[in-house]
């Protein structure tokens, strides 16, 4: 156990009992006991008020005052680098700010857009633009992050939570001995400890856990897309621009084509104004029909929970939340969605939200601008009737 | 042709609340289940092994009861599984994970490993890309499509956000899948029964010669400071009335905000 109870200490209060939120500690003979259960997460040490808890794993500091710097990766895919690129200068720039350190990002693969990263807030740009970095090479990509992390030491390491990020970064954290984080929605500097607070959704998204890295750096971490705001632009801004040795592909893995015409592009979620959404109390694919129709008459474009995919009423594309697409379209209507975190993730930042669900408990209502409690079959029907009479009295 | 198919035990999500009062997991009740992804690298490994001849063995780490889905995977036709199983595995981080997987892939063998793209539980979808590091071989992520298989390559699509791509890939190697690939099979009578009386081994720690201090909670880099209820957002109006009276509210409401 890296938590212990020191037993002269502790009265039995119980009061750790009360705060672990993973139900790990009892008491035994009138002392706190530590089971199994426990998660380590320390939420008994600050709670004690005897200080009787003690978190030996604080003890094993490694050399972090060598690691300085916020990175973020600047992934790009045919020249244009991503927009979450930007998002992660928003937030990296802040976490250097509040660290009083330096951002750099790392630019694997030819893009002309190179100095943008540099008026989006980067303090410095690493990159290369040898053509076997165009295209994901996870060995590639991931040998060079691991040649430049440990030349330069950062202590962050943000990268998007993108098919191209999620699949090479792990392969760095793996070979560094660090922790990585998957899918961060929210980031912070832990005041007293100085370690990056990562949160993320758990547990298909019902819950919110605070993930930290305390002995390891860099602290790494994958950032949803579309979570974290960009910072200000100032097309004035100078900063270093530093061309990397690029490094030789291992040959294991060859790009033999690029294909763009699948079915899966054409479903433009990310960039609909209106998004009618159906879940598992659609009750089969045929209640995607009236979605589709109600869709068509506001403009939008026709979504998903996981649950109603998952069942297969309809393509994997039309998925929101957080194994699917992030959204932010100007009006969300979700029906029959109960609203597990995993789905409220992908779409919580529309400007307006209708829910229309018959359990009153549901936690859709809790981020609904406007709810409905009622059968979806009688209230699309009767939207779509209205809409078409252009009735709103 | 020796495939493994790493597969894992997972609480169904789609069940698991949070007690808003004590801010803890509601456990109670929650079924386990295979983790849906698995089950498409399960279709994958059979069909590549009636192709091509070879072995699927199936693995997981977990307590005593994950056995459960070892299994299941029996049942739909692999021809052996190992269940990695130890106090000391208990508490593992990705990192810990995927090293101890891939001590147990060391010790099997193998041409070609196949992981779900993710776990329905944590959503990481880390564990494959870490073990491939751990073992020096490449990996794919996404695959939605295995054109070609040999037992020296193979070419796969893989699904990216923009497009997918096509991609040789020489072995042995690791690939992810994603639900797109297949339809898994229902369990057969036969492999039912082999299922019953399957003995599966167990293998611990030491049987994987791992490093202690590389497994479980003490090999974690990353640890679970707090975890909470989702946050509740703005203003929220529910709207009363007649099903008419409501759409009416709504659609004036809309209207209003310029949203129609």
């Amino acid at each position: 156990m890296l938590i212990r109870i020191d037993i002269e200490k502790c009265t039995g209060c119980g009061t750790c009992v009360s705060v672990c939120p993973f139900g790990a500690i009892i008491l035994k003979d009138d002392k706190a006991f530590i089971t199994e259960a426990c998660n380590l997460c320390g939420s008994c040490v600050e709670a004690c008020p005897e200080s009787a808890i003690i978190d030996e794993r604080g003890k094993e500091q490694t050399k972090q005052e060598d690691f300085k710097g916020v990175w973020i990766f600047a992934e790009q895919s045919q020249g244009k680098i991503a927009s979450v690129a930007y998002e992660l200068l928003g937030i990296g720039r802040k976490l250097a700010d509040e660290l009083k350190t330096e951002l750099s990002a790392v630019l694997l693969g030819k893009s002309d857009e190179i100095e943008e990263l540099i008026k989006w807030g980067a303090d410095k740009v690493y990159y290369t633009d040898t053509p076997e970095y165009n295209y994901l090479d996870d060995e590639l990509y991931s040998k060079t992050f691991i040649n430049l992390i440990k030349e330069h030491k950062p202590e962050i390491l943000l990268a998007g939570a993108t098919a191209i990020g999620r699949s090479f970064i792990p392969r760095v954290a793996a070979r560094l001995r660090v922790g990585l984080t998957a899918d961060c929605t929210g980031l912070e500097i832990d005041k007293e400890t100085g370690n990056l607070l990562q949160i993320r959704p758990a547990f298909g998204g019902n819950i919110m856990a605070t993930i930290v890295s305390p002995t390891s750096r860099p602290q790494i971490a994958t950032v949803r897309p579309r979570v974290m705001k960009r910072g200000e632009y100032n097309p004035e801004r100078a900063g270093r621009i530093i061309k990397i040795e690029p490094l030789k592909p291992t040959g294991r893995v060859k790009i033999l084509e690029r294909i763009e015409d699948t079915s899966f592009c054409k479903v433009n979620l990310q960039d609909a104004k209106v998004i009618v959404s159906g879940g598992r109390g659609l009750g089969g694919p045929e209640g995607f029909k009236i979605l589709r129709e109600l869709a068509n008459l506001l403009g939008g474009t026709v979504g998903a929970s996981r649950a109603a995919v998952d069942e297969g009423w309809i393509p994997y594309a039309h998925q929101v939340g957080q194994t699917g697409k992030t959204v932010c379209p100007k009006l969300y209507i979700a029906c029959g969605i109960s609203g597990a975190v995993q789905h409220l993730v992908g779409m919580q930042s529309s400007d307006i939200i209708v829910a229309i669900n018959k359990d009153p408990n549901a936690p859709i209502f809790n981020v609904a601008t406007y709810g409905i409690v009622g059968n979806l079959n009688e209230i699309v029907p009767l939207m779509i009737k209205k809409l078409k009479e252009g009735i709103t009295e | 042709m020796k495939i493994i198919v790493f597969i894992k035990q997972v609480p169904d999500v789609t069940e698991v609340r949070i007690d808003p009062k004590t801010n803890t997991l509601i456990r109670e009740g929650v079924p386990s289940i295979m983790n849906p992804y698995d089950l498409h690298a399960l279709e994958a490994a059979l069909q590549i092994k009636e192709s091509t001849s070879g072995k699927v063995t199936a693995v997981t780490m977990g307590p005593p009861q994950a056995e459960e889905v070892l299994r299941e995977a029996i049942s739909m036709g692999v021809d052996e599984a190992v269940l990695l199983t130890d106090r000391k595995f208990a508490g593992a981080d990705t990192w810990a994970t995927s090293y101890t997987l891939s001590r147990a892939a060391k010790k099997l063998g193998f041409d070609l490993i196949i992981c779900g793209k993710q776990a329905i539980d944590g959503d990481t979808a880390q564990v494959g890309p870490e073990m491939a590091e751990f073992l020096d071989i490449p990996h794919i992520s996404y695959v939605r499509k295995i054109e070609k298989i040999s037992s020296s390559e193979m070419i796969v699509e893989r699904l990216m956000d923009d497009c997918y791509e096509k991609i040789w890939v020489s072995l042995p190697a690791l690939i992810t899948v994603v639900k797109e690939l297949n339809n898994p099979r229902p369990p057969s009578i036969r492999g039912k029964m082999a299922a019953k009386k399957a003995v599966i081994p167990r293998w611990n720690a030491d049987e994987i010669e791992a490093e202690e201090e590389k497994i479980g909670l003490k090999g974690s880099p990353t640890m679970v400071k707090n975890i909470f209820a989702p946050p509740p957002r703005g203003e929220r109006k529910i709207l009363e009335g007649t099903p008419e009276q409501q759409v009416n509210t709504l659609l004036k409401e809309l209207r209003r905000l310029g949203c129609l």
